[in-house]
């Protein structure tokens, strides 16, 4: 399956796909419109550490989703491999930020979880965030063993 | 290939997507005491709250059973299990023969023998969804409540329904709320908190009799009420396995397949006992995670493929009023605390080791990588746990790790 | 007295600012910052060089970058850059710098020259349907063909270096550009059967894997040069002379000869890397053999020997000599070609156009009977594929390009190389601003490029129903000039349009 993958060593810390991510799953049709003037709620995130590290951090997807196993709500499932999250059923009660190694599930502004769904239902039909790079290091890629 | 499960909760569910994983075609019968879809226990709370439906809190989707090939057979009891013929016995004295048998039971609540409680009229407990429904039918903008037990269940039963009636009043025996997974400090502001929610605590107290509408509390006060919410603790579910000659301590014994101590009969969730990773104690954890993926684990087990479920670890994420904490592992070794503003953070080490931690406020953003320090047992030397304690950013991680991680 | 007014002005359209703050993140040279209390960007655009990299960056299209309306007080002598140099000078006391190539109004004679197509006689080729052949081979080739006793013929062709399409990428030191920079440049030229030049740099270790398509130059420094880094490349290059600083040599400040470029140069960190104007052991034509055949002699007589000068006044005597010198390939770089810093009068004044030094040489070594002993390579601004052809038609065997490479990886001509500041990650050692450029990205898109010109030269050359590079060399008869004096017209040996 074609996950989402960062590389470290070309990630330049420039933020964007954090903003390609918020405009995406804004369901607006107009950067300025969905993010001038907002906190932005991302779902993928960027480190910056010491020494000139950058690097994005978002979903993995994983086969065994912990997040999935624990959702006290059942709103958490997979689909076509994509771990996705129903913001009807959630109940914002953070087991999901409590177990994810990850750190991919945040709260939205109105309270159910939020997470990296692979633009599956953003206007972008692939994700926005490894459209944006303007330095590839974030691609979308099947790997072998994953 | 026939399986029975005995159960319908997280572990149940785990138990059938483990088959399924492995084994498409076996079939499997599902009996349930309830008669309702599966639906999340924990969400009952949400539920009086009206942050959540019966539609909404079904934990699988209405074609889950179909889509899954299970014969779910609701409001069945199972009375009895004879592991050496391979069957469980119904209530209808029905007999279902079974190849591999999952009990997921579950718990039941725990009420205290008390003086002049059985004639307390409006009582009840807080575990079902009858329960809450039972409560709910009781609730009067008048009411006065009284919780007896200020754990997670007697809190969150409190949030519920808190709104609803007029007053709340919470009593435990212990010195602070939720004794079984904060600290003193994290206690005290989670109950000033409430507190100011308008909740009232009796800590250090309990009712030691009853009269109709009136408790008699151990520290000589009385206190009125109209309706009584009897939450301080659980009971795991052993009988079935106890009574056809399984091993049972704190609750059902199994090995880390979920394998119980009788033949081809596994167990699962709230009902059984499992090594705790942060203490290496054998302990009821009963937790929706733990539940399903034990029942999960044994699930694949079952359908003949080798899982194992050695990580147990308490761990607690919940929402009282507006204030997140987050809990996992035990307190035990040395604590490291911080305080900052409205937030508290205390970690707790021993051996080089992460053994828990306790978030309390706005600070419980990817708490998870703190989880999996503890469930992946990451000695402390090899990250650099001084930043991970200020934010768990991956940058306390090796190059190399965040690769395996991310790249 | 020191201040002048900015160059650019950031143009922030405030409406559609949603500060990011990517623009602040990506500016090496710290134009942009984001204030708290006005929460909003603000500029110092003192330091904007117009590098163009916010603007490219900005997700929402806020930022322009515009020249600053300020005038001095110009006339037609005294133009407000001349002005603004005497200021700088009179502060500084110092030699101006400047970097890429000579942007004085120069006439450009590829934009005076024009092509010819068929038409009833002599059909057009479609490249389409028909094959055409860009294959170009650069080296001595034989005057005759030698045949043994029994009549075989002996394979006796001295080396040459086979290209795809007539394009090479020019020299380009690591130092003066950066490893990703280099890294790209060697992967494109791997991929499309072309080559790249080291320049006086020396060659990293990581590259000797692209030695098949690598060139490696041999400088008035000798920096880098050793037998391994000779045998490693396909072809060696002594350069003589750069088309932008004709007549002086390079210094590549102490600050960038850190690390691997040290290493790879074979001098210590933080001394500043000075070749010499002349080649300390060549006065004379005789000397550049001497060195020509040392070249070869060290290599076992396997790879041709480029000698490479700068397009000056008498560039047809001198690249007679050279074709007489031993050399395979002569490699003329005209006054409009890029460098990485060089003395502004230098790089404005000196030199001459590569097109009339291009004609000029041809037109010697025929007259000498003498072309076949060496392939001809030009720089110095070729922009396009039409250029590139204009050049072939003149007698060019192919064409070095510096600049539009350099664009190809993101350059936006800002000119500012000589800062090390280089927002695009080329022209720097910062490893912040280097890791900018993912050779994945750069080399694909020169691929891109080369794959693009490539094209567009079959189709021109298809409209003059020339089917091969070989049937075009030196045709130029399929040029026509417009606007160009006869003087022009005699030494670029072209009719005017309409004649």
């Amino acid at each position: 399956m074609k996950r989402v993958y960062v590389r470290e060593e070309w990630c330049l810390g420039c933020h964007l796909c954090e903003y390609n991510c918020a405009f995406a799953n804004s369901g607006l049709d107009d950067m300025v419109k969905a993010l001038k003037g907002r906190d932005i709620r991302p779902r993928i995130h960027v480190e910056d550490g010491e020494n000139d590290v950058h690097f994005a951090v978002s979903c993995r997807h994983c086969d065994e989703a912990l997040c999935l196993k624990s959702c006290i709500a059942g709103a958490i499932s997979k689909q076509n491999g994509v771990v996705c999250i129903d913001r009807e059923k959630c109940v914002g009660c953070y087991t999901c930020v409590l177990v994810c190694p990850y750190g991919a599930l945040r709260p939205g502004e109105d309270g159910p979880m939020e997470k990296c769904q692979l633009c599956l239902d953003s206007s972008a039909g692939e994700p926005a965030c490894v459209r944006g790079c303007p330095n590839r290091a974030i691609v979308f890629e099947e790997k072998e063993g994953a | 290939m026939g399986y029975v499960i005995i159960g319908n909760s997280a572990a149940a569910i785990g138990c059938v997507e483990g088959i399924r994983a492995v084994n498409k075609t076996g079939g499997i019968t599902l009996l349930s005491q309830e008669r309702f879809h599966t639906y999340s226990r924990p969400l009952i709370s949400y539920l009086l709250e009206g942050k959540t439906d019966l539609e909404r809190m079904k934990y699988r989707p209405d074609s889950f059973y179909r889509d899954m090939g299970v014969d779910a057979r609701l409001g069945v009891t199972v009375t009895a299990i004879r592991p050496q013929e391979h069957k469980v016995v119904c209530g209808t004295g029905e007999e279902i023969p079974y190849d591999k048998l999952l009990v997921a039971t579950g718990s039941v609540p725990f009420v205290p023998a008390i003086q002049g409680l059985e004639e307390v009229e409006r009582k009840f407990t807080f575990l079902s969804l009858e329960d809450a429904q039972a409560l709910e039918a009781a609730l009067t903008p008048e009411s006065r409540v009284f919780i007896l037990g200020a754990g997670l269940i007697g809190l969150k039963c409190a949030e519920g329904i808190a709104k609803r009636v007029k007053s709340v009043d919470i009593a435990d025996l212990a010195p602070q709320v939720l004794p079984s997974i904060l600290d003193q400090a994290a206690a005290r502001r989670v109950q000033a908190h409430l507190e100011r929610q308008g909740l009232r605590f009796h800590l250090g107290d309990t009712a030691v009799r009853f009269e109709p509408g009136r408790a008699f509390l151990k520290s000589g006060g009385t206190l009125d009420f109209d309706i009584l919410v009897v939450a301080v603790g659980v009971r795991p579910n052993v009988s079935l396995v106890q009574e056809a000659g399984g091993q049972v301590g704190k609750g059902i014994v199994t090995d880390d397949t979920g394998l119980a101590t009788l033949p081809d009969v596994y167990a699962a969730g709230d009902c059984c006992e499992s090594a705790d990773l942060a203490t290496g104690e054998h302990r009821v954890l009963a937790l929706l995670p733990n539940a399903y993926l034990q029942g999960e684990c044994a699930g694949k087990n079952m359908a003949g493929s080798p899982a194992r479920f050695d990580q147990a670890v308490a761990m607690n994420a919940m929402g009282l009023f507006g204030l997140h904490l987050i809990t996992a592992g035990s307190c035990r070794g040395e604590a490291l605390v911080q305080e900052d503003g409205g937030d508290y953070k205390a970690f707790f080490v021993e051996d080089g080791l992460l053994k828990g931690y306790i978030l309390v406020g706005d600070c419980l953003e990817n708490a998870g990588v703190y989880t999996a320090l503890i469930r992946e047992q990451t000695p402390l030397s090899t990250v650099d746990f001084s930043l991970l304690r200020q934010h768990p950013r991956f940058a306390a991680f090796s190059q190399e790790r965040r690769r395996e991680m991310f790249a | 007295m020191e201040w002048i007014y900015p160059e650019y002005e950031v143009v922030r359209n405030a409406d559609r600012c949603i500060a990011c703050r990517v623009c602040e993140r990506q500016c090496a040279n710290e134009v942009h910052r984001y204030d708290g209390d006005l929460k909003k960007m603000l500029a110092d655009e003192r330091k904007c060089v117009a590098c163009h990299r916010c603007v490219a960056l900005c997700p929402t299209q806020a930022l322009k970058i515009v020249k600053s309306g300020h005038t001095f007080r110009e006339n037609a002598n005294w133009s407000g850059q001349a002005i603004q140099e005497v200021y700088r000078q009179a502060t500084s006391g110092g030699v101006l710098l400047s970097s890429m190539g000579n942007p004085q109004r120069y006439p450009v004679y590829w934009d005076k020259l024009l092509l010819n197509a068929s038409q009833v006689t002599n059909p057009p080729i479609d490249p389409l349907r028909e094959p055409m052949e860009t294959k170009t081979f650069l080296g001595k080739k034989p005057a005759a063909v030698q045949r043994d006793e029994k009549g075989n013929i002996l394979p006796q062709l001295p080396p040459q270096l086979e290209l795809s399409t007539p394009i090479l990428f020019s020299a380009m030191s690591y130092g003066s550009i950066s490893y990703n920079a280099h890294q790209s440049l060697a992967q494109a030229a791997s991929a499309l059967g072309i080559y790249y030049n080291t320049g006086e740099g020396g060659l990293h270790r990581d590259f000797y894997q692209y030695g098949p398509n690598t060139i490696v130059q041999v400088a008035s420094g000798r920096f880098g040069v050793h037998k391994d880094y000779l045998s490693a490349g396909a072809a060696i290059e002594i350069k003589m002379g750069q088309g932008a600083k004709p007549g002086i040599g390079g210094h590549l400040p102490g600050a960038k000869i850190v690390g691997d470029v040290s290493r790879t140069r074979m001098i210590p960190a933080g001394t500043d890397a000075i070749s010499p104007a002349p080649h300390h052991d060549i006065y004379s034509i005789e000397d550049l053999r001497q060195l020509v055949f040392s070249l070869k002699e060290a290599t076992g007589y396997e790879k041709p020997v480029i000698v490479k000068i700068a397009a000056v006044h008498n560039v047809a005597a001198i690249a007679s000599g050279i074709a007489r010198s031993g050399a395979d390939i002569i490699a003329i770089d005209g006054f409009r070609g890029g460098t990485g810093a060089a003395p502004t009068r230098i790089r404005d004044n000196v030199g001459i156009p590569i097109e009339l030094a291009l004609a000029a040489v041809d037109q010697r070594l025929r007259e000498e009977g003498i072309r076949n002993e060496v392939s001809l390579v030009v720089g110095g601004s070729i922009r396009s594929s039409a250029d590139l052809l204009k050049a072939v038609l003149l007698g060019a065997d192919a064409v070095y390009i510096g600049t539009a490479a350099l664009l190809a990886l993101g350059c936006h001509l800002c000119r500012s190389c000589h800062s090390g500041k280089c927002n695009w990650g080329i022209a720097t050692q910062r490893p912040d601003l280097v890791k900018r450029l993912n050779p994945e990205l750069g080399a694909q898109r020169l691929v891109n490029l080369v794959t693009a010109w490539t094209h567009e030269l079959k189709e021109m050359m298809g409209g003059m129903g020339i089917n091969s590079i070989e049937a075009a060399r030196g045709n130029r008869l399929m040029l026509r000039g417009v606007g160009l004096s006869d003087a022009e017209l005699r030494v670029l040996g072209v009719k005017h349009a309409g004649e």
